[in-house]
């Protein structure tokens, strides 16, 4: 079934983060720039969304400190994945690490964002990211 | 008449919060963030801050009471708090934290204790002085809902 002329749906954004608070955030931050959002709190969760709904996903951007599952490990699950490799990730960290910053770009994260992320980074990055996928 | 004083004395109040450093740049992002469908996010996302750093204050409460020198994992629930704080742009809490960690760096249990009491007082002061000023724009904002006529040609 192909779209035609009507307004195509927004993209969906999975964002995953362990703080409530950025959580809220985030999912602010996206929804004002017209992305549907779906949050959650754990790399686990973001599999299993993925695992039910990863077609629909257009972006997955995480945290990286997170218990038990940390942002680093969920982006290799992605890329190791073969359904889900094309889908970008973008992890975000209070620490400004450069070997950790390094580690992530080679294990093929998009971009690396400093928290606090602001509504700039962003729209600057989505609309890099979700224009190629068109 | 009445409001736009209320809206002053609410814009004064930010500034000096500004200017006694509780604030900082990000909390005017996280205002940014208010629109027509979103309009008391900013309250949301600070009330939602202040339930949530009680408990992460409290967990790192339990864990100086309970793993002495446990200076990891100290950090560990530190660091969560202060990311909390930075995303809401509380300034000064977000440095005491800081404090705590270096001091956690460092070994120095006293030294985590102290800063661990002006962590809890910023969390206290802020909370006082973000209540009130919420306050101030809910009494500025229902000032002007009561003074509008009803009948066609109202404002929302």
């Amino acid at each position: 079934m192909s779209t035609t002329t009507v307004t195509p749906e927004p993209p969906h954004v999975l964002a995953v983060d362990d703080s409530i608070v950025d959580r809220a955030v985030i999912s602010r931050l996206l929804r004002s720039s017209k992305y549907r959002v779906t949050t959650v709190d754990s790399g686990k969760r973001a599999l299993e969304v993925l695992s039910l709904d990863g077609d629909n996903v257009h972006m997955i951007i995480t945290d990286y400190c997170m218990p038990e599952m940390s942002g680093y490990e969920l982006l290799k699950r992605v890329k190791e994945s073969t359904e889900l490799r094309e889908i970008p990730v973008v992890l975000m960290s209070s620490e400004n690490s450069p070997p950790r910053i390094r580690r992530c770009l080679e294990e093929g994260a998009e971009e690396f964002l400093i928290k606090p992320v602001r509504a700039s980074d962003l729209s600057r990055l989505c609309s890099r990211l979700i224009t190629t996928l068109r | 008449m009445d409001y736009s004083n209320l809206r002053r004395q609410a814009a004064s109040m930010k500034k000096s919060l500004f200017d006694q450093g509780y604030l900082d740049e990000q909390f005017c992002q996280v205002e940014d963030l208010q629109d027509e469908a979103s309009p008391n996010f900013a309250e949301e996302v600070v009330t939602l801050f202040f339930k949530d750093s009680a408990k992460l204050i409290s967990n790192v409460e339990q864990a100086l009471e309970k793993y002495p020198k446990d200076f990891n994992r100290w950090d560990a629930y530190m660091q969560q708090l202060k990311g909390s704080c930075s995303s809401i742009g509380a300034s000064r809490m977000k440095s005491e934290c800081m404090s705590f960690r270096d001091y956690c760096g460092q070994g120095n249990v006293e030294g985590c204790m102290r800063s661990f009491q002006k962590v809890k007082r910023e969390h206290g002061a802020l909370r006082q002085k973000l209540e009130a000023y919420f306050q101030l724009l809910r009494q500025a904002g229902q000032l002007v809902l009561l003074e509008l006529p009803p009948g066609p040609g109202c404002k929302n």
